[in-house]
């Protein structure tokens, strides 16, 4: 048996998902091994729900097939698939209490009342809501809502549990706090998931493997320090944490190495290319230190446009020999102001050959 | 402040010439007639107040003691202390008129052993001085609570309210406390409990012998009919609801214009059509006769034609209920479902439907309503087995002639549909679970599992068809000799209804009441929806104490049966202080009082759209709040002030319950004159008159909705989509 086949693993095989004249996702193919964390990410309207709500059954690929678990589902309704899903809104049931909730699915599936009461309590005490199961869905907190969300699916011991959007209605603190617990979560009970999110520090935070989808298409799928450190386009780069792109050129190739002049400067960074020449160059926002102008540098000049004071880091607009550069600084604690003349040095850990 | 003396000033100089001027007492060919001018100084009974001091009408020197007093106060500088005494001034003169108005009648004191006191001639219901000295005491009241500094001294808000709060007194209050107070009167007005303690146990009303196989009580009858066509209309609008939203249908647009039926429909033209298929000579009745040799008769007469005849004139106002609560359902909640091993049978049963239950129980609150206040079908097709409307109406105008009875009648009926209004309000409220919050994940209704989709299909299709089917006899047999027996076409109708000739001029019989009904109906329609949109102005927009029970009894009014207005009018404006049956000023009184919460209803609807920051903004501009109300608010809402104009409009022309009780020889209004042709058997020129009804008012509505369209597609690039749509308000009036 070939991990394609194993519980758990999914695959999207040449999916099309035309919304009558329109072409939501014109070619997909991805594969999901099983007990990994898959994050599908981009921009609104890339076509991230649609391939979730495929993958659920909610809507039907114009072609192509979907796997999981080595069966062509494809033609399945939602309920015959052993998937489960956390919906954005979480859709709990107003009209049932919480236990209820959890219950829905178990009974659904032919378990006996009193043995979907006592699944259901432990997949409250997974969550840790073991003292909530009688109230109603609106007498409880936000997280907490999240967690039922969650535990209603857990309980299913689906192959795969779908996630979309799980922590958009949750305020900035408690999402880091949840997006961990369901990471801890998947990673002891080792369930398959794919994740749904248009917020890229959730997806490096949770993530096996990210898959990065700009118009229904996949841009570059990899783990987080992939993406990362090697993005495979400038969209990635820019996603990805946000990138300044500028011109430079590579001057000698050799075992994965490449040696580029970035204005004055000669550095050596990693390449999959052998090509030689003018190229992009993907440089973050924190490899670039910034000095005083006598200290005479080799990197480049530039000048202060704008300066925002952050506490533990300030955020310069630069316009330099290179372009508009955003640069972020951790070491001075004194902002250098507004039209002071820089000099600038790139640090390797924080460039990017672009192919 | 100038405007403050100058408004105070006008209010004085209005009860002056109330008190000093006008006639003080009603006249009996009509204020507007004007022929009183001719015989002012002659006739003793069109003298003003101070003239009827002479006739030994003490009970006026203190209106003009008050308005000497008021003047006195007019000429102290503003101040709080001023403003009190024109408060406490005000409610004095309108208490004291109110109580020599009740108790002060015809023929002297209508207290038994007052005239020892001091003896007093008989007065004539109010007049026009009478209601100009009303609504300055009015006015002084407000004024005052303006100058004290009330409600930030707000004089254009408080005047509202004053003014609102006497007229749903007068209209709505004192007619049902009248209607009240005649169950304890015998015919001379005299008390006694007879008629009470004689009705209250009658059997006719409460005996339960169905149970045991003979026939119930009235009340009974009434509420069993008003339960199976609670359920019957919320079934058939379920079954439209998920037909419109959650099939593929075709025909949408169909429902739509099913739904517009039973506005511009009178309430008994339903009935009148199963008549003309089911009656004794209606051709199902003859075929199933022939075939089986079977004798049906007058089977449709009764409780089971009532009931088909209100399920289908309510089933549409069921379905503009339900179609909103359907679609409330969110759709990520029936997904969840799915994903959760649920198919769709389980999906629609255990999530969808219970989803549901809050706005299913509405509209069968409802209809539960609307099948109680139904007057047409039930005096069409009842036959000798009538209900609690019909029976109010025949203890009245019948040879009985009974208004104990019609009022105890009418107190049993306002029982039920107060609980029912009741519990619409304070069970249901609070247990909606459609409008469940949070980011959504937008998503779509799951279909319905294929066996009820297919009922659901079947049901819809055969209701429409038959609807339609029924729209068309009505077109039909408007243009047939003799129905069921002599099935020629002929104009006849028509002639006998609308004819004219250049010669003659309006020679046909329903010319009159036709100019009458549209005439009363143009001048009721805008007092209607300037009533109700100041109303919803001041529910949205102030706040006043008392507020919530001030909307709370607005919108009671609309839980008042017809019949019972109709009924209570009639105890109450039949004899003085305020005299007014006959005339066609009860008539549009009426029908203020009884469409104005519509009004209120879409007003409020309208308003909660505009942001209240449009209004603070002009405020803060300087504008005042009357200004406000007329250069921002108004020009905003013209598509609701459009909708409340049309549907009041419609109203008056289509309602039939209260009108059959207030209509007279000079003011007959169209539905009263075809009910008077159907109990003739004159079915003919019947149809042919509701035909023509329908007709024009598909073309107001038609012309309205033309007008809205437009207007709207002008203003797109100004407004954006937060216009309110303009279709919409006259489908929610009927809706809620
Ligand atoms: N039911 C639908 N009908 C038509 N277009 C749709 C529908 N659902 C989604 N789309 C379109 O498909 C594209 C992808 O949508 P979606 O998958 O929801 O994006 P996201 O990545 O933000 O989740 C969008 O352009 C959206 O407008
Ligand atoms: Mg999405």
């Amino acid at each position: 048996m070939s991990a394609r086949e194993k519980r758990g693993a999914v695959v999207f095989d040449d999916i099309r998902k035309d919304y009558g004249s329109f072409t939501a996702i014109p070619q997909l193919n991805l594969s999901v091994e099983p007990g990994e964390l898959v994050t599908l990410l981009g921009p609104s309207g890339c076509g991230k729900t649609t391939t979730l709500r495929m993958l659920a059954g909610l809507e039907t690929p114009t072609s192509g097939r979907i796997l999981i678990g080595g069966t062509d589902v494809s033609r399945l309704p939602p309920n015959r698939r052993d998937v489960a899903m956390v919906f954005q809104s979480y859709a709990l049931f107003p009209h049932m209490s919480v236990a209820a909730n959890v219950a829905y699915g178990l009974e659904a599936g032919g378990l006996g009342r009193r043995a979907a009461r006592a699944q259901a309590e432990k997949g409250l005490d997974l969550v840790g809501l073991s003292a909530m199961g009688d109230r109603l869905p609106a007498e409880l907190s936000g997280g907490q809502q999240q967690r039922v969300a969650v535990a209603r699916a857990l309980v299913l011991e689906p192959q795969v549990l779908l996630l979309d959007e799980p922590l958009s209605n949750l305020d900035a603190r408690l999402r880091r706090k949840v997006r961990t617990e369901i990471r801890e979560l998947q990673q002891r009970l080792g369930f398959t998931a794919v994740y749904v999110t248009h917020d890229q520090d959730e997806a490096l935070a949770v993530s096996d493997r990210v898959v990065v989808m700009r118009e229904g298409r996949i841009e570059q799928a990899g783990t987080p320090r992939e993406l990362y450190e090697a993005p495979a386009s400038e969209f990635i780069a820019d996603f990805i944490g946000e990138s300044n792109i500028v011109d430079c050129t590579v001057e000698k190739v050799g075992d994965g190495l490449a040696e580029i002049r970035l204005g004055g400067q000669r550095i050596t960074v990693p390449t999959r290319s052998t090509a030689t020449g003018p190229a992009r160059l993907s440089v973050r926002a924190n490899a670039i230190s910034l000095s005083g102008p006598a200290a005479g540098q080799d990197g480049a000049s530039g000048r202060v446009r704008s300066a925002a004071y952050l506490g533990d880091h300030v955020e310069y607009e630069i316009e330099s020999d290179l372009g508009q550069l955003f640069a972020i600084d951790h070491a001075n604690a004194t902002p250098y102001a507004v039209g002071s003349d820089l000099a600038l040095t790139f640090r390797a850990a924080g460039l990017a050959l672009l192919p | 402040m100038t405007g403050e003396t100058r408004r105070i000033d006008v209010a004085l100089a209005a009860g002056g010439a109330g008190l000093l001027v006008l006639p003080w007492y009603h006249i009996r060919s009509g204020f507007w007639e004007f022929d009183w001018l001719g015989a002012f100084l002659s006739d003793d009974r069109l003298w003003p107040a101070v003239a009827q001091l002479g006739q030994g009408r003490w009970q006026l020197l203190p209106v003009l003691a008050l308005w000497l007093v008021a003047l006195a106060l007019r000429l102290r500088q503003p101040s709080a202390a001023r403003g009190k005494a024109f408060v406490v001034l005000g409610l004095a003169g309108l208490a004291w008129l109110a109580f020599e108005g009740m108790a002060i009648g015809l023929r002297g004191w209508a207290i038994p052993g007052a005239d020892r006191l001091i003896a007093l001639a008989g007065q004539p219901a109010w007049g026009a001085g009478a209601i100009l000295a009303l609504a300055m005491f009015a006015a002084l009241f407000a004024f005052g609570l303006a100058e004290r500094g009330v409600l930030k001294g707000d004089a254009f808000v408080l005047g509202a309210i004053t003014a609102l709060v006497l007229l749903v007194i007068a209209f709505v209050g004192y007619p049902l406390y009248a209607m009240f107070l005649s169950a304890f009167q015998d015919f001379r007005g005299n008390f006694t409990l007879d008629g009470v303690s004689q009705n209250i146990a009658d059997p006719a009303i409460w005996r339960l012998d169905c149970l045991v196989g003979g026939r119930c009580g009235v009340a009974w009858r009434t509420l069993f009919l008003a339960l199976c066509t609670a359920s019957g209309s919320t079934l058939m609008g379920l079954v439209f609801a998920l037909a419109a939203t959650r099939t593929n249908t075709r025909f949408k647009a169909g429902l739509r214009l099913l739904t517009v039926l039973p506005i511009i429909t009178p309430p008994f033209v339903i009935g009148l059509a199963l008549i003309m298929i089911m009656g004794r000579a209606g051709f199902v009745t003859q075929g199933i006769e022939a075939i089986t040799g079977w004798h049906l008769g007058r089977w449709i007469y009764g409780l089971p034609g009532i009931w088909l005849a209100q399920v289908l004139s309510f089933t549409p106002i069921s379905f503009l209920v339900l179609i909103g609560v359907v679609q409330g359902v969110s759709p990520s909640m029936e997904e969840a479902s799915q994903t959760l091993r649920s198919d769709r049978w389980r999906t629609f049963t255990k999530v969808s439907l219970p989803l549901m239950a809050p706005g299913l129980a509405n509209a069968f609150l409802i209809g539960f309503i609307e099948s109680m206040a139904d007057f047409g079908n039930p005096l069409i097709l009842g036959g000798n087995g009538g209900v609690l409307s019909t029976d109010i109406f025949f203890a009245v105008v019948g040879a009985q002639h009974n208004p104990a009875r019609a009022a105890i009648l009418a107190l049993i009926l306002l029982c039920f549909t107060l609980s029912a209004f009741l519990a619409q309000r304070f069970w249901l409220s609070g247990r909606n679970f459609s409008t469940v919050s949070g980011k959504g994940d937008g998503g779509s209704h799951a279909r319905l599992p294929r066996g009820l989709e297919i009922a659901v299909l079947t049901l819809a299709g055969v209701w429409s068809a038959f609807t339609l089917f029924l729209y068309g006899m009505i077109f039909f047999g408007s243009f047939v000799k003799v129905w069921g027996l002599d099935n020629t076409l002929t104009l006849a109708h028509y002639h006998a209804a609308f004819g004219f000739s250049l010669a003659g001029g309006f020679t046909g019989v329903a010319w009159n009441s036709f100019w009458t009904t549209m005439g009363i109906a143009i001048l009721a329609a805008p007092l209607t929806a300037f009533v109700g949109l100041l109303t919803a102005w001041l529910i949205v927009r102030q706040r006043f104490p008392g507020k919530a029970l001030f909307e709370f009894a607005i919108m009671l009014s609309f839980a008042i049966p017809g019949t019972v207005i109709g009924i209570s009018y009639v105890s109450a404006f039949n004899l003085p202080p305020l005299q007014m049956t006959g005339t066609a000023m009860i008539l549009i009184m009426c029908f203020v009082f009884r469409n104005m919460p519509v009004g209120v209803r879409g007003g409020i609807a309208a308003m909660s759209q505009i942001d209240g920051s449009l209004d603070e903004a002009s405020l803060m501009l300087g504008g005042s709040s009357a200004r406000t109300l007329r250069k921002v608010i108004l020009p905003l809402l013209r598509p609701a002030i459009l909708a409340a104009l049309v549907y009041s409009f419609v109203r008056a022309i289509t309602s039939i319950s209260a009108v059959i009780f207030l209509v007279s020889a000079q003011y007959n209004m169209a539905t009263a004159y075809i009910v008077g042709l159907v109990e003739n058997g004159e079915y003919g020129v019947a149809i042919a008159y509701s035909s023509v009804l329908i007709v024009v008012m598909m073309v107001v509505i038609g012309g309205f909705q033309l007008l809205v369209g437009e207007r709207r597609i002008g203003r797109r690039d100004a407004r954006g989509p937060a216009t309110p749509r303009p279709v919409a308000p006259i489908k929610e009036e009927i809706a809620t």
